[in-house]
């Protein structure tokens, strides 16, 4: 059975969002709350890299053990979903998350924030398959489709790449084995040198 | 010089000769393999490092962008809201995580199960402590109106607030496998509605309990005495108390007053993240210590409803109906009883008692407050 994965490639990715656009769109995702967001390391030094983030889909996954009421379930390829009808807006996943990936539509006083929100890998929710309810509260499902995550899909340079784990380690491994064996003989110091 | 005083002269020369070896020995071994720090500090700033290993050679500066991610450094992001982070990743979620299942769930919760189980324990050993002699029919006031509801408006929010956090906490252990899933959502979304509106009412009932009450619990000398009889608990031990008794006071002041401010700090903290200054690791700590003072509080709770209910005679009605017999109060609260009587507070039977509120309250025999029930 694959284990689906994401794999942000540092060396390509150009900081453009498009996997940002691309899961907001795909989902309508309202305002202040992103699946999906690209960090920039040492933003306009030399040696900047930039990596989009989002849920990890970890396989003991930090939100699911501190959950209060279970809501989260992992399917059989590996992708941690949850379920909204059981989520109360407690924020423990937030602060359990590695990755800070779980999302809230609100934060007001007395801890009111409204269901979590977060990456589904584009697989859905435990309503039934491209039901009504299941695209409002979780978005499309195009992992039931045959489809790869579609941030994954938009990436213009193949920099963020989703599926089975073993797959894409492959295609990493071979971009890395092209670049050459040893990391300092590519990259930014190989072409313009260590002191720009 | 005889012979004697030779022998005594050299065994004291040989008893010195040991300690200053004995002393340089102990020296030595500590200053010596010290030696090389001075080396170290001598040699260094005359020339540059003598070689470079082959780790410092050969850095990777992407390895070290990985590492700063892995660390939790903060980079640069376009999006907003509330919840998004720069970080690539934190520590603080698994530290939280491990914390939460792991020492504050179990230690947490058999630390609970093993008071009820104390207190039930020592209550079938040694049963109720009666009141010596028996009633004596005649009542003083323990308690006025005003502090008595403020005593059960606190009392009933500790506890909506002590179940309902104790289900967000052990819910999914315990009550899930038992109610299922749909409906232990339903209730955990109650609960926690209710914990947190309930927090702030309560958080004002504590902050007005220790300031109208921390007069009557500043400790005495002869609170002394009543730690060292062990309260007289156990036994016929009577010993003194004023208004208050030790263990009241260390109620007062440990449960009430300090675990009391911990609790609603951090549920402030917890319950407002629109305050903004909460980052991940503030709200996760908070969350920690808010569960943790939270849980011994309810340890020592137990132990307070048990002894004002169930485990002494005549101390529940104190707080019911605001009077107690004056047995009660010369067995428990000696030294209140004569200020309380020297103060021109005079016991009441109940046929008096009966009477005054038929007619209304004499003159001035009874403040204001003290005759609701």
């Amino acid at each position: 059975m694959a284990r689906m994965k994401f794999l942000c490639d540092a060396e390509r990715c150009i900081e453009c969002q498009a996997c940002v656009t691309a899961c907001k769109n795909e989902h309508e995702v309202p305002w202040g709350v992103n699946r999906r967001r690209v960090i920039v390391m040492n933003d306009g030094r030399p040696g900047e890299k930039s990596i989009s983030v989002a849920c990890m889909h970890c396989t003991d996954a930090p939100c699911a053990a501190v959950c209060p009421v279970d809501c989260f379930y992992t399917t059989a390829d590996g992708i941690v979903l949850h379920d909204k009808d059981l989520c109360i807006g407690c924020g423990y996943c937030f602060y359990a998350c590695p990755f800070g990936a779980p999302q809230y539509p609100q934060q007001t006083a007395f801890g009111v924030r409204g269901k979590m929100d977060k990456c589904t890998f584009c697989a859905g929710g435990p309503e039934p398959v491209h039901s009504q309810e299941e695209l409002t509260k979780y978005g499309t499902n195009r992992v039931e489709e045959g489809k790869l995550p579609l941030c994954a899909e938009m990436c213009a340079t193949k920099a963020l790449i989703a599926g089975d784990g073993n797959v894409i380690a492959d295609i990493y491994r071979k971009r890395v084995m092209t670049r050459g064996g040893r990391p300092q003989t590519w990259g930014w110091q190989a072409a313009y040198g260590d002191d720009i | 010089m005889n012979k004697h005083h030779d022998a005594a002269v050299r065994a004291r020369r040989r008893w010195r000769s040991m300690v200053w070896s004995m002393m340089a020995i102990v020296f030595l071994a500590m200053a010596l393999p010290s030696a090389g720090y001075l080396f170290a500090q001598v040699g260094e700033p005359t020339g540059e490092p003598q070689r470079q290993f082959s780790e410092q050679r050969e850095t990777n500066p992407r390895s070290d962008m990985w590492r700063d991610g892995r660390r939790g450094e903060g980079g640069f992001t376009t999006q907003t809201g509330p919840y998004v982070t720069n970080q690539l990743m934190t520590n603080v979620g698994e530290n939280y995580r491990q914390i939460r299942q792991g020492p504050l769930m179990t230690v947490g919760g058999w630390f609970l199960v093993a008071v009820f189980l104390a207190i039930t324990a020592f209550y079938l050993l040694t049963g109720q402590k009666k009141i010596d002699g028996g009633r004596t029919g005649r009542t003083i006031v323990r308690w006025k109106a005003y502090e008595r509801f403020l005593h059960w408006f606190n009392a009933i929010c500790f506890i909506i607030l002590a179940i309902t956090g104790l289900s967000l906490l052990f819910g999914r252990t315990v009550l899930i496998p038992i109610v299922g899933h749909q409906a232990f959502s339903s209730y955990a979304e109650f609960a926690y509605g209710a914990h947190n509106f309930v927090g702030p009412a309560f958080s004002v009932g504590v902050l007005v309990m220790i300031v109208l009450w921390a007069r009557h619990n500043i400790p005495k000398k002869h609170d002394w005495v009543w730690f060292k009889e062990g309260g007289g608990i156990i036994g016929n031990k009577h010993p003194p108390a004023g208004k208050m008794n030790g263990g009241e006071k260390v109620w007062f002041w440990v449960g009430v007053f300090a675990l009391g401010l911990t609790v609603i700090i951090t549920g402030l903290i917890a319950l407002f993240p629109n305050l903004g200054f909460q980052t991940r690791e503030i709200m996760s700590w908070a969350l920690i210590i808010h569960a943790t003072a939270a849980i011994l509080w309810m340890g020592l709770f137990l132990g307070h409803a048990y002894i004002g209910t169930l485990g002494t005679e005549g101390a529940l009605e104190g707080m019911t109906r605001g009077r107690v017999d004056v047995a009660w109060a010369k067995q428990h609260h000696d030294l209140w009883y004569e200020d309380v009587v020297a103060a021109g507070e005079k016991p009441v039977s109940e046929e008096e008692l009966h009477g005054r509120q038929q007619q209304g309250p004499a003159p001035g025999s009874t403040p204001a407050g003290e005759r609701g029930t």
